[in-house]
């Protein structure tokens, strides 16, 4: 093992790691965002509501996240009426469209969560705030989101460490995040054991590291429902 | 509309397939071997097999996949030319494809068949000592199969995300349904009409797969009281 060149490359793994921490931070987001609309609709009663996002979460989840990227990066270029768009400009940058991708991705994934801490809320907590003479939007906004979004920390913080990993996927449309700087340091020096383990060990710390502040968070707002030691 | 692409799609859709398969394999062989080291009275085996599962799932799969494709050729060239060969060998893909994803899914399956095992009563495997079965007869004939039915829906899970890693194994070259889709995008200059293909190919295997666990969970479920009135 020889690791004095990924010494001198430290500078490649930093800015290849604060380009995953910034795809990650994007992704997740514009995915979270878009998904809590989506997934009141999805809890929703009305098949009109539920269906077509039932369908758009279905896609994602059974789809691999490089088909998706790949749909997005090359795929959008085929068309002309796209080459001609405003948004052509954006559509040709890797980064603009990895984050596209990753947060549809995520989108999707955190969607199906809500829905089900959604889903999951005791009927007692509507009836009674119902009863107390809430509006439906006010219900959904003090009682049924505060109470599922707590209970879907736990899922979500594994969607984020996937989420995680999934951005290493963004090396392969030419981005140098933390992947491809290991990528880098693998075919300028030929030392495929050391780029990818000290790559391997940075998401490990990364993962590690969410976890323990899911657990933070566990803690922080789910600690009405803890088992009682 | 394929512009008769489709025959080479088709086998690429098997080839990646037979990864996803001899992945699961692997993995479910290895996921076995974790759960019972972690299960096991021996502290060493407890650790080994702790570390597995948390190293494995804490990095992308597809770093380890290049850590085994790169770091593999390396480390099979010398040690071939420490044995006196002198050709170079390359490492087939298929190989490292199918060793790494049944290596990263074999950590996953571990966790999957622990809890599954912690969920057949303890009483199952008392009874079975006490009617003069060894141990190894035990895990045999009363825990495994009573833990694959406590393992299924995770199994189904993780069997779904094990068929969408193997897309991953394009970059390290093997021409699975991604690399023909890829191959194919270019020489037509269609991009999305083939990685559209491609998702659908992968939408089927997934909604096929979902559809059997289902039909399968039906088939093992245990009767219950009150499903068939009377």
């Amino acid at each position: 093992m020889n690791f004095a060149p990924i010494l001198e490359s430290l500078p490649l793994y930093l800015s290849g790691l604060l380009v995953t921490l910034k795809l990650l931070l994007i992704a997740l987001v514009a995915g979270f965002v878009a998904a809590l609309p989506l997934s009141t609709l999805r809890a929703s009663h009305s098949p009109w509501a539920r269906l077509p996002v039932w369908a758009f979460t279905y896609v994602v989840r059974g789809t691999p996240l490089l088909v998706q990227l790949f749909l997005v990066y090359y795929g959008l270029a085929q068309f002309e009426s796209v080459r001609e768009s405003v948004l052509w400009p954006w559509l040709q940058s890797a980064t603009f469209c990895a984050c596209v991708a990753f947060g549809i991705n995520t989108c999707g994934y955190t969607t199906e969560i809500l829905a089900g801490a959604i889903t999951a809320t005791p009927v007692g907590e509507v009836e009674a705030a119902r009863a107390m003479g809430l509006s439906r939007t006010q219900v959904l906004r003090r009682i049924v989101l505060p109470g599922a979004l707590r209970r879907a920390i736990p899922a979500y913080g594994n969607e984020v460490v996937l989420m995680l990993h999934g951005t290493s996927l963004a090396s392969v449309v030419t981005l140098l995040d933390l992947t491809g700087a290991a990528r880098e340091v693998n075919s300028r020096h030929y030392l495929p054991f050391e780029a990818f383990l000290t790559a391997g060990a940075i998401y490990l710390c990364l993962t590690l590291a969410i976890v323990a502040l899911v657990h933070l968070a566990e803690r922080r707002w789910l600690a009405h429902l803890r088992a009682r030691t | 509309m394929l512009h008769g692409y489709l025959p080479s799609l088709l086998h690429g859709l098997a080839l990646s397939l037979g990864v996803a398969l001899c992945s699961l394999a692997i993995a479910a062989l290895l996921g076995l071997a974790g759960a019972l080291a972690r299960l096991s009275r021996s502290r060493v085996a407890q650790r080994i097999a702790l570390a597995y599962t948390t190293v494995i799932r804490g990095v992308p799969d597809l770093v380890l996949m290049l850590l085994v494709f790169f770091g593999g050729q390396l480390a099979v060239n010398e040690i071939a030319a420490r044995l006196g060969h002198e050709d170079y060998i390359d490492v087939d893909p298929f190989v490292a494809g199918v060793l790494t994803i049944g290596f990263i899914f074999g950590a996953y399956l571990s966790e999957t068949f622990r809890g599954a095992f912690l969920a057949v009563p303890a009483g199952q495997r008392e009874a079975g000592l006490a009617c003069g079965m060894s141990r190894t007869q035990v895990l045999r004939r009363i825990e495994l199969p009573q833990m694959l039915r406590h393992a299924l829906p995770s199994l189904s899970n993780n069997w779904l995300v094990l068929v969408k890693s193997t897309a991953i194994v394009s970059v390290i070259g093997l021409s699975d349904l991604m690399l023909r889709a890829t191959q194919a995008a270019g020489n037509t200059r269609e991009p999305f009409v083939f990685y559209a293909a491609a998702a659908l190919g992968y939408l089927l295997v997934t909604s096929v797969s979902e559809l059997g666990f289902h039909l399968l969970t039906r088939r093992l479920a245990l009767p219950s009281r009150g499903a068939r009135q009377p």
